[in-house]
């Protein structure tokens, strides 16, 4: 053994305290890229010091690279944690910049909306499809023997000119704006397999001028039942559990005596809405009955042996009194806000 | 029907304090609805007067006014008002002298109008209260002179109440009686109903007078054209009373009544009928007997024969009308209205009275065909009971004789040929299984009994005759209703009936919901417009100038006769509406039907009977008369699609947007669509693309409206629109989507840009490059259209990007230029596309 080892533990130490120093001082990433060629490039003190390895006596060669090795990877360390807090500082110094008033709210795409009284059909329709009903469609423009013969109005019943008929040109082309949606009554029982469950929304027309309460054209939806055995009792029942979802729990039905020529008996249909604006109370909500043995007859059906119920209210006079529309003429002016207050909502 | 109390308290029980909101109350559990109430708006301290003196005082305005002093109360005591015995009250009319009791209306009462009395000056006096006239009180339209009471044969003490003395104190409830009620529309049918909800006593008012014999006058029937097999009458009544007094009023209690139940009082004698039809239901005809030449026949109309009614029109008679004629012809339209040559009138003396039961259907025609509803022709269209004719020809006899001194006279006559009310069976236990209560034999039988049907019993059931008033009554249901009815509503129990499986919505209904949904989710707002069009509106969307139109025969407005055959111009309104009220930017749609006949509306064929299933061939004829009604859905945009705002300049609605308002349509139900340039009526001739289904049928059009259309229509010059014939597309739609597997190897994406004439379609470029390219290209997108520098004049550059994928492997750029070059090819081969340099 000769001599001593000429790196010594001492200087790899100033070595990497000076390199450290240096990293540390780096104040951001730009500068410790700067750093990085002093403390770890070809020119930096450690390198120089892996440089003179080659040069030294073999003996002590391993101890030395060691050194080194360690040296380096104590400066490489550094040098990562520093980058990473330096890059934390800009990062977050960048989103600082970053900062937007976001209340200042844009548009992409405009939101749209449906009118509600084509929804609240839909929403209709859904109750009576989920008790295994279907929806039925029929024409506006119908033939007077669907819209009247069929449905038991003779042609010379007062009842029948009451319905203040919209007739087509020529009057004896028998063609009319179909008054209620009880033709479709008719139609499903001609079309479909018995027993029979349908609900029909749609729109009709009488010749009523536009007022706060009235309007030519309108919408109505109409069920219709037709099974072996069914009275008043499952028409009330059914009348329930549809003012029940349209309504909330506590609403109820009320049955008064009536006359259409469709049904036997008769009834007009008050609905107790619990929410109504200003106080519980009783609403006209629409007419129902037995169906008359006459229009079962007109579609072939042995009353004998089948026989239901039909019930009827007007879709405008529902949402008036459910959402507190106030005035028809919303309800048919096309004026986009009156949709809109509702978006996609009932 | 308006139900005066104290006239319904006549013939059934009622409390004491009843109003017509009580009485209402209770009519409504029998099936009347409400309708509202009446009362005299008479109000305050209105009292009988006596006119101590007067002196008539010229005015400058040429007018003399009477300064009259009144006796409102027995001398020394207090007036109704708490004032003086003796007014002095300033009066216009001239009509009375001194010692007529007249009404005085004292300060504090208040008149019809809300016109307030008070003691005020004029003409130079403190008139203190008001002498009334007849028309002042509501009670007839004589505006002649004040009301004087001795002329109306009264002779009421001086200060008592002249608003009891008058009737004017009572009120009425109104219901609405349902076409097959005819029997309500008298005080006799809503006594009985009153009866039916409160269990009171009903007295029936047709015993209030017995007809006194009658023979000696002509009276022929001959029905020579019977209406659906009916003859035209089944029962004439004609008694005369003589001598009557025609200067003799009428009494206030029926002036009260007649007004309460909204009819006018217009003479003694025809007060008379119309009281008795009032409180009977039938309606009854007094003609001028001297007036008659001979005897009465009743015919129907010859061709060409007219009649001059009571209002003084002179009416073309139709074959169907039925008549009242004399020797001289026509006197009468049966059960509608008299005619004018025989009418009662100031000089009558001696009165025919007519009691007739017209057949409903033949007054219902008449009174249709003339457009003449009286309270007659209502009554007779609904059904009179047959059984009351002769009680009514008495009951005016009777009435004529007390009010009018006449003298019933046994000149008369009567023709009667009632048709027979067969029975009906009711089997037991049919009630319950329509209505779900178990009545029993008993409640049925006597509620049936009640309504006035006689009920035997038989083996399985009832046998029951209708009583005369009710002809609703045909069939067994009509006597369940009735149980129902009169057993109450209210005990119908609930059970919810469980109806088979049901499909749910239909593919098409559910599609319906998918496209609105999908329009509004990309921020389109549905509304409603109606579907009346004037001929012009219904002209600016039809690709053929006489392509046939639905017209209303009886349109609200001549502008409006027409239904639509596009939803676009009732969009083109709503717009005009909304930009009027400030809303500018608008992207507003419509779904519903359109009306387009393919062939001109004509007479159709006889309309199958009512209550028999049409045969096949007799359905199938109806349903081919009924025209195309295809749903379509409709789309206009206009001012900004995207407004406006911060870090984001205005989007202006233009065509794009109601193309890409199509195509979210027709993805909302997966539909393929390929789209062309096109011209249409209405639309803009260089803005204008017809979306095309696989087999060629034209789906959709959407683009600009066409420029000068919306200007006319006060909208801005551009204007979106679009079309879809929803029907048509559900057709071009697939009923379910079979799926592709998902590629995962790496896509290879190119750009490509290709120069091709102007005139090229992009969409058929792109279409190109598609077939060319075969399986690798999985998706192409358009994403420029450059024309300018370095590129020639007739020429276009389109930039497309392309994504290449192979299933099984990673594609190399060279595979995915092979395939590039392959849609570059059949690109310039179809176009003459070369590659951008």
């Amino acid at each position: 053994m000769s001599g001593s080892n000429p790196i010594s533990e001492s200087a790899v130490a100033t070595v990497v305290s000076t390199a450290l120093a240096s990293i540390a001082q780096a104040q951001d990433l730009a500068a410790l890229k700067a750093v990085r060629q002093s403390t770890v490039g070809e020119q930096s003190e450690i390198s120089q010091l892996n440089a003179s390895l080659k040069s030294i006596d073999p003996e002590f060669k391993a101890a030395a690279g060691a050194l080194i090795g360690k040296a380096r990877g104590e400066i490489n360390a550094a040098f990562a944690v520093r980058e990473a807090e330096l890059a934390a500082i800009e990062e977050q110094a960048k989103l600082a910049a970053e900062t937007v008033d976001v209340t200042a709210v844009v548009t992409r795409v405009p939101f749209g909306a449906r009118h509600p009284l084509s929804l609240l059909q839909d929403q209709i329709s859904d109750v009576f499809i989920g008790m295994g009903w279907e929806i039925a469609e029929g024409p506006e423009l119908e033939h007077e023997w669907f819209n009247f013969d069929a449905l038991n109005f003779d042609a010379d019943h007062p009842a029948r000119a009451m319905q203040d008929t919209f007739f087509v040109e020529p009057v004896e082309s028998h063609l009319v704006l179909r008054t209620h949606t009880s033709p479709v009554q008719v139609r499903s029982l001609l079309e479909r397999d018995l027993p029979v469950y349908v609900l029909c929304p749609g729109r009709v027309f009488r010749t009523d001028e536009l007022d706060a309460t009235h309007t030519p054209v309108f919408h109505q939806v109409e069920g219709l039942a037709i099974d072996k055995g069914l009275t008043m009792a499952d028409l009330r029942g059914t009348l329930e559990h549809f003012a029940r979802i349209m309504f909330g729990e506590e609403a109820k039905i009320r049955l008064r005596p009536s006359f259409f020529p469709f049904t036997e008996p008769s009834a007009e249909l008050d609905v107790w809405h619990p929410g109504a604006k200003g106080g519980a109370r009783w609403v006209e909500w629409g007419g129902c009955g037995m169906v008359n043995p006459n229009v079962l007859l007109a579609a072939g059906i042995d009353p004998e042996v089948y026989q239901g119920f039909a019930f009827g209210m007007g879709i405008e006079r529902t949402l008036m009194f459910r959402n507190d529309v106030r005035d028809m003429h919303d309800m048919v002016e096309a004026d986009v806000r009156f949709s809109q207050q509702f978006g996609v909502n009932l | 029907m308006r139900v005066p109390l104290s006239w319904l308290a006549e013939y059934v029980d009622l409390a004491g304090d009843a109003t017509p909101d009580s009485v209402m109350a209770e009519l409504v559990k029998v099936g009347l609805e409400e309708e509202g109430s009446h009362r005299f708006a008479v109000t305050g301290p209105v009292v009988v007067g006596q006119v101590l003196e007067f002196t008539p005082e010229e005015q400058t305005n040429g007018k003399t006014i009477r300064w009259c002093q009144v006796r409102v109360a027995p001398e020394g005591s207090t007036a109704a008002d708490g004032g003086a015995d003796v007014r002095g009250i300033v009066c216009g009319a001239s009509n009375f002298e001194v010692g007529d009791k007249v009404v005085v209306c004292l300060p504090g009462a208040t008149l019809p109008g809300d016109f307030h009395i008070a003691a005020r000056s004029t003409y130079g006096h403190i008139s203190d209260g008001m002498m009334a006239s007849a028309r002042e009180l509501e009670l007839s339209d004589d505006h002649a002179g004040i009301i004087r009471l001795n002329q109306m044969g009264l002779d009421p003490k001086v200060g008592s109440d002249a608003l009891e003395l008058l009737h004017l104190d009572d009120s009425a409830a109104e219901v609405n009686v349902t076409p097959d009620r005819g029997y309500c529309f008298s005080i006799r049918g809503i006594a009985r109903e009153f009866a039916h909800a409160t269990g009171a006593d009903f007295r029936d008012p047709k015993g209030n007078a017995v007809l006194n014999h009658g023979e000696g006058f002509s009276l022929t029937f001959d029905d020579q054209n019977p209406i659906r097999d009916r003859a035209g009458m089944q029962r004439m009544v004609l008694r005369s009373v003589m001598n009557i007094d025609p200067n003799l009023p009428t009494p206030p209690f029926m002036i009260s009544r007649l007004k309460l139940a909204g009819m006018r009082s217009i003479s003694l004698a025809v007060d008379i009928t119309n009281y008795v039809m009032l409180e009977l239901g039938q309606p009854t005809h007094a003609y001028d007997l001297d007036k008659l030449k001979g005897g009465i026949t009743v015919r129907r109309a010859k061709q060409g024969e007219t009649l001059k009614t009571l209002d003084g029109q002179v009416r073309k008679l139709d074959i169907e009308d039925l008549l009242i004629c004399d020797d001289s012809g026509p006197i009468g339209l049966a059960g509608v209205m008299g005619g004018e040559s025989t009418e009662v009138d100031s000089t009558t003396r001696n009165v025919l009275i007519e009691s007739a039961n017209f057949d409903p259907i033949s007054i219902a025609r008449s009174a249709r065909r003339h457009k003449l509803t009286s309270e007659a022709s209502k009554r007779f269209e609904r059904g009179v009971d047959p059984m009351m004719a002769d009680n009514a020809a008495a009951r005016v006899v009777q009435l004529l004789e007390v009010h009018a001194k006449g003298e019933g006279n046994i000149l008369g006559a009567e023709y009667k040929q009632l048709a027979q009310i067969d029975p009906i069976f009711l089997p037991t236990g049919y009630a319950e299984s329509v209505v779900g209560i178990e009545f029993g034999a008993d409640e049925e039988a006597r509620i049936l009994g009640e309504i006035g049907c006689v009920v035997a019993t038989v083996d399985g059931g009832f046998e029951v005759i209708r009583p005369s008033w009710r002809p609703d009554i045909t069939h067994k249901t009509d006597l369940v209703e009735e149980i129902a009815r009169i057993g109450g509503y209210d005990r119908i129990p609930a059970r919810l009936p469980v109806a088979p499986p049901g499909r749910g919505l239909t593919l098409n209904q559910k599609r319906r919901r998918q496209a609105i949904t999908a329009l509004v989710g990309s921020g389109h707002t549905e509304v409603l417009t109606y579907p009346f069009l004037s001929a012009v509106q219904n002209s600016w969307f039809a690709e053929s100038a006489d392509a046939p139109s639905v017209r209303l025969a009886n349109a609200m407005q001549e502008d409006s006769a027409e239904m639509r055959k596009s939803i676009l111009p009732g969009l083109i309104d709503a717009a005009k509406r909304n930009l009027s009220r400030g809303l500018v930017d608008l992207a507003i749609f419509e779904e519903g039907s359109v009306f387009t006949p393919s062939k001109k509306v004509s007479a159709g064929s006889a309309l199958p009977l009512g209550n028999v299933r049409p045969d096949e061939d007799q359905l199938n004829t109806l349903y081919s008369e009924i025209p195309l009604q295809p749903k379509h859905l409709a789309v206009l945009l206009t001012g900004s699609r995207v407004p406006h705002q911060v870090g984001q300049k205005e989007v202006a609605a233009n065509y794009q947007d109601a193309i890409n308002s199509v195509l979210i349509v027709a993805n909302s139900v997966a539909a393929e669509l390929t789209i062309r340039q096109a011209h249409r009526a209405g639309f803009h001739p260089g803005r204008c693309a017809e979306f095309v289904s696989v087999d060629g049928s034209v789906i959709a059009v959407a683009g600009e409206l066409n420029p000068a259309l919306a200007l006319e229509n006060d909208l801005p010059r551009r204007v979106a629109v679009a079309e879809i014939d929803m029907t048509a597309l559900y057709q071009a739609a697939p009923s379910s989507i079979s799926a592709q597997p998902i590629g995962i190897m790496p896509a290879a994406t190119q750009d490509l840009s290709l120069v091709v004439d102007r005139g090229v379609s992009a969409f058929e470029l792109q279409q190109a490059i598609v077939e060319g390219a075969g399986d690798l290209l999985e998706h192409i997108a358009l994403t420029d259209d450059y024309r300018g520098e370095n590129v020639e004049p007739t020429k276009k550059s389109l930039t497309f990007a392309l994504r290449f994928r192979a299933q099984d492997r990673t594609l190399t750029q060279v595979e995915a230029s092979e395939a590039r070059d392959a849609g570059v090819a059949q690109a310039a081969a179809k176009f003459g596309a070369v590659i951008r340099a």
